[in-house]
């Protein structure tokens, strides 16, 4: 048996070690033993709540049987997984926090003495409101984040769902969670309990079906906080100091996120999750479907270019991720390097579905961290560049949101592709990007528009390097 | 007059909140990915509630629902912990610095 107190120190030094996993995080070389750190956070957190349960009959034996069970799934997706499915793998785990968060707040309800909350019928208030935060913030965590994984996975379609009244109906359900809490705790009456349960699916839902395909770096941030903050709900709940410091770091964390993925959008947070980009100008969207002239060039001319540059800035997006272009491009790179080519990355705070999305992926193929560029450390570079390579960017390039204060993606900040000598765009076919906007650099002279998938371009550049 | 306790516990939250804020601030955007699946990883640390409810009044029922809901919780938090643990530790080995090659 473990003393109430020894058992707070052991949960305090776990949350200790997880604020220096995070801390880890602030560069490459000591992220793996801030994730080591994590790790034993988890499993003292772990240890001392089995030892302190004391229990060691058959409910011990279900208990590690289970913890393997889960444990297995996760290791098995852990390993199978491909990076570029990172964003709905991140999206499908925020779901489970958000149910496992649900699940231990009605254990809690059904059982309150087992956690010194009082009893069934009698439950202190402060626990009652707690836990009834902790369920309902779980409860939008897991039906929002489901919503997330299957339109990053491709199952439902990535565009906004919107109807009317959509926002007074979510206010309004709000304000019936509100209220609900507030009987739960008059009367503790346990229907209400599981009311808020339900209508918090439900927003979950809500939430997340008008926001589109692009804005999933905000959502997934978004989540990843809300998952945080329904930690934090239990961990009040439960008195657990590991868990109310591990929520609000977590919350923090993705709450930052949101922040960083609004501010490279340009756009405000309420702004994203209300939803729907792109239906707000639509006159200079058709005007500029007239046909303007377009260099259309192949592999060859692109090979031709990039070998006789003396630097290439290589600008990925989301359409490499989707081609899975991240090993041809290395690969691409390295034969221009044989070359005397000097050759950077430049990645844009939004470029793929969720932050720091295009990093893994070049980290994958190998690509070393430190020829990857942030916007605003390389900006300054595209004037004195020759080629820039975009591939399966778009918007990110796009100069309207310099020079156009009627473009929906005004005042975003963007890459200066167009200062450099030449562009070459992959791109699959003209369309416009994801917000619907037309991209001038397109008809430019200097631009080369290259038509293909985006890794069998990059393959035949590589072939014609040679 | 003694402070609730809960007064100690808001405390603890509200200055987390303020370690997190300074703490992810210096997270290098390059490593924003792995940062979200540790985050992930470590709030599932909500199994520690899950065991507690998974192994109350062990001695009459073993299964009463609230010991069920600890037992499902306990599977979906141990997916969690694990598959974001080690997909943390897959992503961040994948993060090389350039070799010093001759130029």
């Amino acid at each position: 048996m473990i003393s109430a107190n020894l058992l707070a120190v052991f949960y305090l030094i776990s949350g200790v070690l997880f604020i220096l996993a995070l801390r880890g995080l602030s560069s490459p070389e000591t992220s793996r033993q801030g994730n080591l750190y994590g790790i034993i956070g988890m499993a003292l957190a772990i240890g001392v709540t089995i030892i302190s349960a004391a229990n060691f009959s058959t409910g011990f034996i279900y208990l590690i049987v289970f913890l393997l069970l889960g444990g297995s799934i996760g290791a098995f997706i852990a390993f199978k997984i491909p990076m570029t499915a990172m964003p709905e793998l991140v999206a499908g785990f925020h779901s489970l926090v958000g149910l496992a968060a649900v699940f231990v707040a009605i254990s809690a309800f059904l059982n309150p003495a087992v956690f010194n909350l009082g009893f069934p019928g009698n439950i202190k208030i402060s626990s009652l409101i707690e836990m009834s935060l902790g369920a309902a913030i779980g409860a939008i965590t897991f039906t929002g984040s489901i919503i997330a994984f299957l339109k990053l996975r491709g199952i439902m379609s990535g565009s906004p769902i919107t109807f009317t009244g959509q926002h007074y109906l979510n206010l309004a359900l709000g304000l019936i969670l509100i209220s609900l809490i507030f009987y739960l705790c008059k009367t503790q009456v346990d229907t209400w309990f599981w009311f808020i349960i339900a209508i918090s699916f439900l927003v979950g839902v809500l939430l997340i079906i008008p926001i589109g395909g692009a804005d999933m770096p905000v959502v997934i941030s978004m989540l990843n906080s809300y998952s945080g903050w329904a930690a934090a709900g239990i961990g009040f709940t439960l008195e657990n100091t590991a868990l109310i410091i591990t929520g609000a770091l977590v919350g923090s964390s993705g709450a930052i996120l949101s922040y960083i993925m609004c501010k490279g959008m340009n756009r405000s947070f309420f702004n994203v999750i209300l939803g729907g980009w792109g239906a707000t100008d639509q006159t200079s969207l058709n005007k500029s479907k007239d046909n303007k002239p377009v260099k259309n060039g192949n592999a060859d001319d692109a090979a031709f270019l990039m070998k006789n540059a003396s630097s290439v800035i290589i600008v990925p997006g989301y359409g490499m991720a989707v081609a899975q272009a991240q090993h041809a491009l290395r690969e691409m790179v390295d034969a221009l390097k044989k070359n005397g080519v000097k050759v950077t990355y430049a990645i844009h705070p939004v470029a793929g579905r969720m932050p720091g999305h295009m990093n893994v992926l070049l980290a994958e193929a190998n690509v070393a961290y430190d020829e990857v560029f942030e916007l605003e450390e390389i900006n300054n570079d595209f004037a004195n560049c020759d080629v820039v390579y975009v591939i399966g960017a778009n918007d990110v390039t796009n100069p309207a949101a310099k020079t156009d204060p009627k473009s929906p993606i005004y005042g975003m900040p963007i890459l200066d592709v167009e200062k450099s000598k030449s562009v070459l765009f992959v791109k699959r076919s003209l369309s416009p990007g994801y917000a619907g906007i037309d991209n001038e650099l397109f008809y430019r002279d200097n631009t080369l528009m290259l038509f293909a998938d985006a890794k069998k371009m990059t393959e035949d550049i590589l072939k014609n390097l040679d | 007059m003694e402070i609730d306790p809960f007064i100690f516990r808001l405390s603890i939250f509200i200055l987390s909140i303020f370690i997190g804020y300074y703490v992810v601030w210096s997270v290098t955007p390059s490593l924003h990915t792995p940062l979200m699946s540790v985050t992930n990883a470590i709030s599932s640390v909500i199994i520690v509630g899950a065991i507690i409810a998974a192994l109350a009044n062990q001695s009459e029922k073993i299964f009463e629902t609230a010991n069920i809901f600890g037992y499902l919780a306990i599977v979906l938090a141990a997916v969690n912990i694990f598959g974001g643990f080690l997909v943390t530790q897959r992503m961040l080995a994948m993060y090389k610095k350039k070799k010093k090659d001759k130029k």
